[in-house]
């Protein structure tokens, strides 16, 4: 059937969570209650990227992008766009700080100044039909790499395009295959690792819930060069719609013939099973990974001898890693390898979070800079507030200060100044973030997620705990900084995987970039951002009190003190910093005074 | 046995080819039907569907049909214009079913303008 419009309504956890399902009905109901049905057609898609802006619906062939839609919109919608053809300017995307919306998709800056190699199908087909997978130059690569290539000769190709792993080490994917194709053995494994648990990271999953297919192309392709005939794809179950995505496009390649047996005839066998991990951080890690698909307790263990399932030579890979294999060998390694920089080639998935306007998912060429992540295809931070920090590499990353927002990113770079690439999450902090309240948050992260087996990480991470808690309510002492240098460094040396080893790093960053902020804690109790509670002050601005009562209306524990027409008072012995007459006031007449209480009523 | 060929996912490509060239924004040519108020009344919906039945029987992949709002000669309605690649624009008036085939195996499919429908050769950006 030839429809003269498709309706791309935006499907992934985010715009689902945001009631995109119910767009999707409300459009099927509206264009068949019309009669249109032959004309548009509705299609699901993985995310769009401008996941904050979420329900987001692409009309095509015009590129035409609708945000923030609601069930109510929808009759207006199919009424103006699809009957009379006058695109909707009120469901357009409109700058930050702009007033003219923007109406296509291609000229948003959001997503003009992307390079899609990874999410390269993303928001232009259903993940679930492999035949739209296929019409994208799909399986492609695989039928090339089948028919024509030896397994050393793909190799060759992947170590030529400098890929490297997008899971966080780095480590060049070519010579991870090879070293595993030269061991000889009756059997060989290939993993998609997607136990994605970094907090505020959702990559891998939007690359599975868009695009399938292409992790199950990468996975076949590095089958091939290995030796393997079976992979694995290891899921967490927080993420349901991955899984039930990963096991549609595994059942329709099974149908068509392009997983099982004597692929395209080349005598190929492979085939893919899903795993699914009941989501522990550890998990992520490889020999860890290994043992919970066996059945044991997903404990890391020393390295070497090398991961291997079921004792047999294995490939981990990450999602994205993964994904762009096929298209080095469609495109070609030369090409892929002009794409970033000296020793990171090619591009990068981030997901951006935190305080900025266009949160979601984007990706990159390696090289850019962090300037150009956050404020040119981030839309820069919310409500005017300024940039203060960014966190890379989730609780094994760092901190990276304003100072250097014109780092071009990649792995050496970022490992240089403290942090590390990571799987790409990327959260962006306001001047109101409290660098140390952050320190404990990711050290409470761990501390959590620490599977306890070895002594470094697990006491190491509850002693850094607890010094983080005591510098954030007061009892900071002067050691303190010292100690959690100490201890960072006996975690570095003395942890058994990768995980413990790099959990200080939230620490070490944020003491070498922002370490005012931990003396004034410690020396002043004193919290410059006014985040932690034992260390700042509520305090009336009287200039600005307009006595109109909000405060002491809302607070809850009576702490506000004042008449009408008389400036109120906030009785510092009763206040808890619940920020209740903070958020109240509408005269900006509340403030945050750095320093304990005993501070303020020493200076009073 | 093999299940698949590796020319089998032409054939499968090929398939929905028409689909993928307008989500990519691709294609030879593009078909706007001006389909306001006044199009629609004098009958734009027809001349639509005769193009989507040309475009579905002569199984054309490579031609985007859409709609646009009124053009602004309401008297000269139903009115569609046909945007070759590289090549300007050109408008049709009074199209009714016939007509519209006429247009479509000329001009969209032969390359040659019908010069007896055409208003004017002009472009219009629908965005």
């Amino acid at each position: 059937m030839a429809h003269r419009a498709n309706a791309m309504i935006c499907t992934c956890t985010n715009c689902i969570s945001n009631g995109s399902l119910r767009i999707k009905d409300a459009l099927e109901r509206e264009i068949r209650s019309r009669g249109i049905e032959g004309d548009v057609l509705v299609v699901p898609t993985g995310a769009s990227g401008l996941c904050v802006r979420g329900p987001i619906l692409v009309v095509q062939p015009d590129g035409v992008f609708y945000q923030q839609l609601k069930p109510e919109d929808v009759p207006r919608l199919v009424e103006e766009h699809f009957v009379k053809g006058r695109p909707v300017q009120s469901l357009m995307y409109v700058p930050p700080g702009g007033e003219t919306p923007i109406p296509a998709l291609r000229d948003i800056p959001f997503f003009k100044q992307q390079r899609l190699i990874a999410l390269r199908n993303r928001g232009m087909i259903d993940p679930d039909k492999i035949e739209e997978y296929i019409a994208r130059d799909g399986y492609r690569a695989m039928a090339k790499v089948l028919t024509s290539m030896t397994p050393d000769e793909v190799i060759a190709a992947i170590k030529e395009s400098g890929l490297r792993g997008r899971g966080g080490g780095g480590f060049p994917t070519g010579r991870k295959w090879e070293s595993r194709k030269r061991v000889a053995a009756d059997m060989k494994y290939v993993i998609c690792n997607a136990d994605e648990g970094d907090p505020g990271a959702f990559m891998d999953r939007s690359i599975i819930e868009a695009d399938p297919h292409s992790v199950l192309e990468g996975m076949a392709i590095g089958a091939y060069a290995v030796g393997a005939s079976v992979g694995y794809v290891y899921v967490r179950m927080e993420y349901p719609l991955a899984i039930q995505r990963m096991a549609t496009a595994v059942k329709r390649a099974r149908e068509y013939g392009l997983l099982g047996q004597d692929i395209f005839g080349s005598g190929f066998d492979f085939d893919v099973r899903i795993f699914e991990g009941a989501g522990a951080f550890v998990c992520g890690e490889t020999t860890a990974l290994v043992s919970s698909i066996e059945g044991r307790a997903p404990e890391p263990r020393q390295r070497p001898p090398r991961t291997a399932l079921w004792g047999k030579p294995t490939v981990i890979n990450n999602v994205e890693t993964w994904a762009n294999v096929p298209a080095i060998i469609n495109w070609g390694p030369q090409w892929f390898s002009q794409i970033g920089t000296q020793t990171s080639k090619g591009t990068k998935v981030f997901s951006l979070a935190g305080n900025v306007n266009n949160a979601g998912l984007v990706e990159v060429p390696m090289g850019v800079t962090i300037r150009e992540i956050v404020f040119d295809i981030g839309g820069g931070i919310p409500n005017g507030k300024k940039f203060k920090a960014v966190q890379t590499g989730g609780p094994s990353g760092g901190c990276i200060p304003a100072s250097l927002l014109d780092l071009p990113i990649d792995y050496e770079v970022l490992d240089e100044v403290g942090s590390m690439m990571g799987s790409g999450g990327m959260i962006v902090m306001d001047e109101d973030a409290c660098m140390v309240d952050v320190a404990k948050y990711f050290v409470a992260f761990s501390k959590d997620e620490s599977c306890g087996k070895c002594t470094a990480c697990r006491e190491g991470l509850d002693a850094m705990h607890e010094i983080l808690t005591n510098i954030c309510e007061g009892r900071g002492k002067p050691g303190d900084l010292g100690l959690l240098t100490e201890l960072s460094e006996a975690m570095k040396d003395a942890s058994l995987c990768g995980l413990g080893s790099a959990a200080p790093n939230p620490v070490l960053s944020t003491m070498r970039y922002f370490h005012n902020e931990y003396e004034a804690h410690i020396h002043d109790k004193s919290c410059p951002a006014g985040v932690c509670k034992a260390l700042f002050q509520f305090k009336v601005d009287r200039q600005k009190c307009t006595a109109c009562g909000a405060c002491k209306k809302n607070c809850p524990y009576d702490a506000v003190e004042g008449e009408k027409k008389a400036v109120h008072r906030i009785i510092a012995e009763r206040c808890t910093r619940c920020g209740a007459c903070y958020e109240s006031c509408k005269f900006d007449a509340i403030v945050k005074v750095p320093g304990s209480r005993r501070e303020a009523l020493v200076g009073v | 046995m093999p299940k698949i060929d590796p020319a089998d996912l032409d054939t499968i490509a090929d398939k929905i080819r028409r689909t993928m060239l307008m989500r990519e924004g691709a294609g030879r040519a593009k078909i706007l039907v001006h389909m306001g108020t006044c199009g629609i009344a004098a009958g734009a919906r027809k001349v639509m569907s005769a193009l989507m039945e040309e475009l579905e029987s002569r199984d054309v992949k490579d031609v985007m049909l859409s709609i646009s709002s009124c053009a602004g000669l309401c008297s000269r309605e139903p009115m569609f214009t046909v945007e070759l690649q590289g090549e300007p624009a050109v408008k049709y008036v009074d199209m009714n079913p016939e007509k519209a085939k006429k247009v479509f195996v000329e001009h969209v499919l032969g390359g040659k303008i019908v010069t007896e429908y055409a208003l004017a050769a002009g472009s219009e950006r629908t965005l």
